[in-house]
């Protein structure tokens, strides 16, 4: 049973004196109890997006997103059910996700459950504080007073305190220096295993992402081209897009080897290209990619892909023999 | 490779804070050679930045450099005015983290290019634009002519990032500091621009210090690395050799803190205990001695000076990773 389930979903932005765009254009996703899934992509492929859809600070204008069973109401002046408090989201800037004028402990205790009385309330805050790996006394004191990684561990300790069952993460690590980096992905992997909790991890390191997630899907151009378990989408990927993803990632290993470079750029999502959305950056294109949008299809065990080089049928209409994906070598 | 261009000495920076100053850079040494790429690494707040901008006389107000920094035999902390500015995006090209910052918003990129090519190379209107269109083939940008006309909020970050180093060149320096060039950029994009300088290094010549804290990127294109921490050199050497044998604990930390694409994923990630000291709280002794898992008692006295070994110089009286 999935804990969040995302159908077909659309997010549509409308623009002033331009084309409306839909930056998310049909992407499905389900997450499971205790799972990590990462979603990956360039900056620009609907990835954040999505994430603000899944909790309800956007809008979708297509499809459905299901949390434990509910729909996901998008936010409006009304209050939030209370069904939906079990769903949190932690931004990307810890300098600028917590109020500067406010103590952690303060900051830390909204979230706790209204009802609870005062002492009842400072002790979930500091067994918060110790679950993140922070001391007590960082209660009384205001964030200024913190390094970026134990910031970003008080917006985590904020988010675990409404008792989530699934926590969404745009890019939660993207601005801190590896030691840090470090910490707050171990610090992500143990309170999955400990808590069983459920981890959305929306990232542009790849790297990073292939440490902490069971799970990846990939996001091109506002649609999900390939996701299945981690080692076997690192190992062997079935995208062109996705290889590429994975070869551009530098190796700090002292051998010189130089990143792969996938060429052109992220199209204008307002005016995305025929037929396959990467079609015009793909190394292994086909006629029929120009025409045909490929689907979303099952490759093998517990992968997905939308790629036209694992429909045999389209393959041999093509100008290329065979044209397999793959892994780097 | 032999020549050096840059020859840096015992350079110090000092900050200026309520009451008196603080060290940022502590007594740095270090060589770039001629079409060399060096690599300046380490955590935010140890020096790095400080440690170049005071090359090219950017510091914030207040603060003071002292020792020696000699470019073609010039002393470039010693330089003021005209001569100063002549060197700055003359002699030595620079780029930015942030090319959204870097480049003006309301200039074209052709008068931001052509600027400095009439300014430092005294070439008329005419051929400046033929060089700036140059110049942006030369650092891959598509159809340089419409660039030209351009401005800059309708380039990517990836482009952005090519036209800052477009005009970094156009004064055509042989040495090129690049400051976090691709932090802000996407993994695909970020290869491109490491491709970039290191086509421009087989290309002219030029020589790049490169200041990142992404072993990765250093990986791929440094020659040579120096690892700072608190404001000090702690280890240089040749890039395979230290980052495949790092030879002070706190570069061994590093790598040990860092996702390896290579390795498996359940290969663990092991973080730094504590944080970097702040400038005005760096420990007495060795300043990484509060976080390393093998400090000897001196540690805490004694600051460590560097010990040369052939190209290798690392500032540990440890050194536990000696080869077998």
């Amino acid at each position: 049973m999935s804990v969040l389930e995302i159908d077909s979903l659309e997010v549509t932005y409308e623009r002033r004196d331009r084309a409306r765009f839909r930056a998310v254009a049909g992407a499905s996703l389900a997450i499971g109890q205790g799972e990590i899934v990462g979603l990956v992509g360039e900056s620009g492929c609907g990835k954040s997006s999505l994430a603000r859809a899944a909790v309800g600070l956007v809008a979708p204008t297509a499809g459905t997103i299901r949390f434990e069973g509910r729909p996901v109401v998008p936010l409006t002046r009304r209050a939030r059910s209370a069904d939906l408090t079990r769903l949190q989201l932690v931004f990307q800037n810890p300098y600028s996700s917590l109020n500067p004028r406010r103590r952690v402990g303060d900051q830390v205790g909204d979230g706790i459950a209204v009802g609870t009385g005062r002492s009842g309330k400072t002790a979930r805050v500091v067994e918060l504080l110790e679950l993140v790996g922070l001391s007590s006394n960082a209660r009384s004191r205001y964030p200024h007073e913190f390094s970026g990684g134990q910031r970003q561990r008080i917006a985590i300790a904020r988010a675990l305190a409404a008792d989530p069952s699934l926590i969404v993460l745009d890019e939660p690590l993207a601005s801190l220096d590896a030691s840090a980096q470090a910490q707050v992905a171990n610090l992500l992997l143990d309170l999955s295993q400990r808590l069983s909790l459920s981890l959305l991890l929306i990232s542009h390191d790849l790297a990073i992402v292939h440490h902490v997630a069971d799970v990846v899907s990939v996001m091109y151009l506002g649609k999900i081209v390939e996701s299945g378990a981690t080692e076997a989408l690192w190992a062997d990927p079935q995208h062109p897009y996705t290889e590429a993803l994975i070869g551009a990632v530098p190796h700090p290993d002292g051998t010189g080897t130089m990143p792969e470079v996938l060429p052109g750029e992220v199209p204008d999502p307002a005016m995305p290209p025929r037929g396959c959305r990467f079609h015009p950056r793909c190394p292994h294109v086909m006629d029929v990619c120009r025409t045909d949008e490929p689907p979303l299809e099952p490759i093998g065990e517990s992968r997905l892909a939308a790629c036209w080089l694992h429909a045999p049928e389209a393959r041999n209409e093509s100008s290329m023999p065979r044209a397999p994906v793959h892994p780097r070598a | 490779m032999s020549t050096p261009l840059l020859e840096v000495e015992e350079l110090r920076v000092r900050l200026p804070v309520r009451g008196g100053s603080i060290s940022v850079v502590d007594g740095v040494d270090y060589v770039v050679a001629e079409s060399e790429v060096f690599g300046v690494a380490g955590e935010s707040g140890s020096g790095k930045t400080m440690s170049v901008l005071a090359l090219i006389g950017l510091l914030p107000s207040g603060a003071t450099a002292s020792g020696r920094a000699s470019f073609r035999g010039l002393d470039l902390l010693a330089l003021r005015g005209r001569a100063l500015r002549d060197i700055r995006g003359g002699g030595i090209g620079m780029v930015f983290q942030d090319p959204m910052t870097s480049l003006h918003p309301m200039l074209s990129i052709g008068q931001q290019i052509e600027e400095p090519i009439r300014q430092h190379l005294g070439v008329p209107r005419a051929g400046a634009r033929r060089r700036a269109a140059e110049l942006l083939d030369a650092v891959r940008l598509p159809d340089p002519e419409r660039a030209l006309r351009a401005y800059p909020h309708q380039f990517s970050g990836g482009m952005r990032q090519r036209v800052a180093i477009a005009i970094a060149l156009a004064a055509e320096p042989e040495l090129l500091i690049a400051d976090e060039p691709t932090t802000a950029l996407d993994v695909t994009v970020q290869a491109g621009i490491i491709r970039l300088l290191d086509a421009l290094r087989r290309e002219r010549g030029l020589s790049v210090v490169l200041i990142t804290h992404d072993l990765g990127v250093m990986s791929a294109i440094a020659d040579r690395i120096a690892v700072f921490y608190a404001g000090r050199v702690v280890e240089t050497g040749p890039r395979d050799d230290l980052l495949r044998h790092p030879r002070h604990p706190y570069t061994k930390a590093l790598l040990d803190a860092l996702p390896h694409p290579e390795l498996p994923a359940d290969h663990p990630l092991v973080p730094i205990a504590g944080t970097p000291p702040a400038p005005a709280a760096v420990p007495e002794g060795c300043a990484f001695h509060p976080r390393c898992d093998h400090r000897l008692e001196a540690c805490s006295v004694v600051v460590p000076e560097l010990v040369h070994d052939g190209p290798r110089a690392f500032a540990c009286p440890v050194d536990p990773f000696v080869r077998a």
